[in-house]
């Protein structure tokens, strides 16, 4: 298996794209990464995705994509592993670069999520969820990861205001990524007023429901250069699943997949935590953020709020996250998400996240999370002045 | 509506019907094919007393298709006496009241409806333990 690189990416901006489909979002991305790469042919077209049979009546995306954006004959398919689809697609790319049946891939992750009212995008996220066992008793997403809230918050003694810090460093970071759905900082005061979704789970705690697409073009290593300079090696890419029902795991406060694939990606990489500049994890709710530091070795079980509280998350912090606003400021197009994630971690190592930038950034990781932990997908990239 | 899904569902929706591993002795709800434990086959029905105990809850506001009228309404993982935990929604309880540790016993309830003409589903759902009278 060959080493390969990220040589380009796209993204749209995340928001209520009203006037865009979902199509066209897509082919935003897939452009604009193409033009940034320099190439103009693809062997092979992933597309990572969740809702948008229920939400757009479309599937068969891979097909849909491809010729929309002038590649129509190219091998194509839409990936899904809910809210992990991006970084499933992602994966999927590197597989077929690395293991020599393609020499140029591109992965694109779009959602369309606002063409529908609320409730209806609401029952299309629990089907990440167990439908028989979990969504059928009138559980929402939301409601899974209040579960764990509240039983953490148990468990180690905090209160809802403790987590306040999570929503306020992707905030202030999205400010200056142009990318970023929500522009504006919030404050721990407006976080302590937010009005519940389902106890103890705010507004605030939560990602939006937006639209967006993201792409990136991998190719193997030593052709990289050829193309850019600065190449971007993904050193690791690790996927781990668990059982979809909370109620199905031994320990439901440890995201056992998001260790399984992180120690996995540490060891192809050969590094440890400490080594990791900066951490792009999947924050669509606080209580996720804190559960994703504690699996993965940056944080003691049951401490990860206290990253949050000291001010270790943000970019000077020890362990950055949410860099250019992670998924409640950036925000969360679900199936786009885990990429947008990896496109944020190759502008890092590129040096070019501006206001936002970590420094000596070497190591960045991203892991993105379908359901409240079922499918977890871990990438670590390093920068290529090395 | 899926009719055919709630019709399979009934012995876990009516009487709480999981399996007894007979391999490793492993309590499971729900039922499934390969126990989780040793990853032996487990087929053995088993039907647990409904008495367990609230491991977390949470009161919903903002509820997906055909929940609405229902909301607010508090959805718990119950871990039952015999060790699994459970997905349901807690009854017969104020949202204010329920606290982790409280003891609770599995009733029959209505789960949802589909529509005015349209099937009603019941299930298992989890009040506060009666106390018998002294």
């Amino acid at each position: 298996m060959r080493e390969v690189s990220i040589v380009g990416f796209g993204q749209t901006k995340v928001g209520e794209h009203w006037d865009r489909s979902l199509r066209h979002l897509a082919g935003d991305a897939v452009l604009a990464a193409m033009k940034h790469a320099g190439i103009e042919r693809v062997d092979v077209l992933y597309v990572g995705n969740m809702l948008s049979g229920v939400l757009t009546g479309q599937e068969h995306l891979g097909a849909l994509v491809a010729d929309f954006v002038g590649l129509r004959g190219v091998e194509a398919v839409k990936v899904e592993a809910a809210c992990a689809s991006g970084a499933a697609a992602v994966r999927q790319a590197l597989i077929a670069v690395a293991s020599g049946l393609a020499e140029v891939a591109i992965a694109v992750g779009v959602e369309k999520m606002t063409d529908e009212v609320g409730s209806s995008v609401t029952s299309g996220l629990a089907m990440a969820a167990d439908a028989d066992y979990e969504t059928a008793h009138g559980l929402s997403f939301v409601a899974i990861n209040a579960l764990l809230m509240r039983r953490y918050m148990y468990e180690f003694g905090y209160r809802r205001e403790d987590f306040a810090g999570f929503a306020v460093n992707a905030h202030a970071n999205a400010v200056n990524n142009p990318y970023a759905m929500f522009q504006r900082p919030v404050s721990a005061e407006t976080f302590a007023r937010a009005g519940m979704i389902a106890s103890p789970i705010s507004l605030l705690d939560s990602s939006p429901i937006c639209d967006g697409a993201a792409a990136v073009v991998i190719v193997p290593s030593k052709q990289a250069r050829a193309l850019t300079d600065k190449p971007v090696r993904i050193a690791a890419s690790a996927t781990a699943t668990d059982a979809i029902a909370l109620h199905d795991r031994p320990d439901p406060l440890f995201l056992q997949a998001a260790h399984d694939s992180a120690y996995k990606a540490y060891l192809q990489a050969g590094i440890q935590p400490k080594d990791v500049a900066l951490f792009e994890l999947h924050d669509a709710f606080t209580i996720m953020s804190a559960l994703s530091l504690e699996a993965t070795g940056f944080a003691e079980r049951g401490r990860g709020v206290t990253l949050a509280l000291d001010g270790e998350i943000r970019p000077d912090g020890r362990i950055p996250i949410a860099t250019m606003g992670g998924l409640k400021a950036r925000g969360h197009p679900v199936g786009a998400t885990g990429v947008y994630q990896i496109v944020e971690v190759a502008q890092q190592l590129r040096g070019e996240a501006g206001a936002n930038q970590v420094p000596d950034a070497h190591w960045g990781m991203a892991q993105n999370i379908g359901g409240s932990g079922a499918t977890i997908v871990t990438h670590i990239l390093e920068t290529s002045d090395s | 509506m899926g009719l055919p899904t709630h019709w399979r569902l009934k012995h876990q929706r009516y009487q709480l019907t999981g399996e007894v591993c007979l391999k490793c002795g492993a309590k499971l709800f729900p039922p499934r094919d390969v126990c989780p434990e040793c990853n032996k086959p487990a087929y053995e029905p088993f039907t647990f007393s409904g008495r367990g105990e609230v491991y977390s809850y949470s009161t919903v506001y903002q509820a997906p298709d055909g929940y609405h009228e229902y909301v607010p309404y508090t959805v718990a993982l119950v871990r039952l006496e015999e060790g699994p935990l459970v997905t349901a929604q807690l009854t017969d309880v104020d949202s204010d009241q329920v606290e982790i540790g409280m003891p609770v016993e599995m009733v029959t309830r209505k789960m949802r409806e589909y529509g005015e003409d349209g099937v009603i589903v019941y299930g298992y759902k989890f009040r506060k333990t009666l106390e018998s009278p002294a």
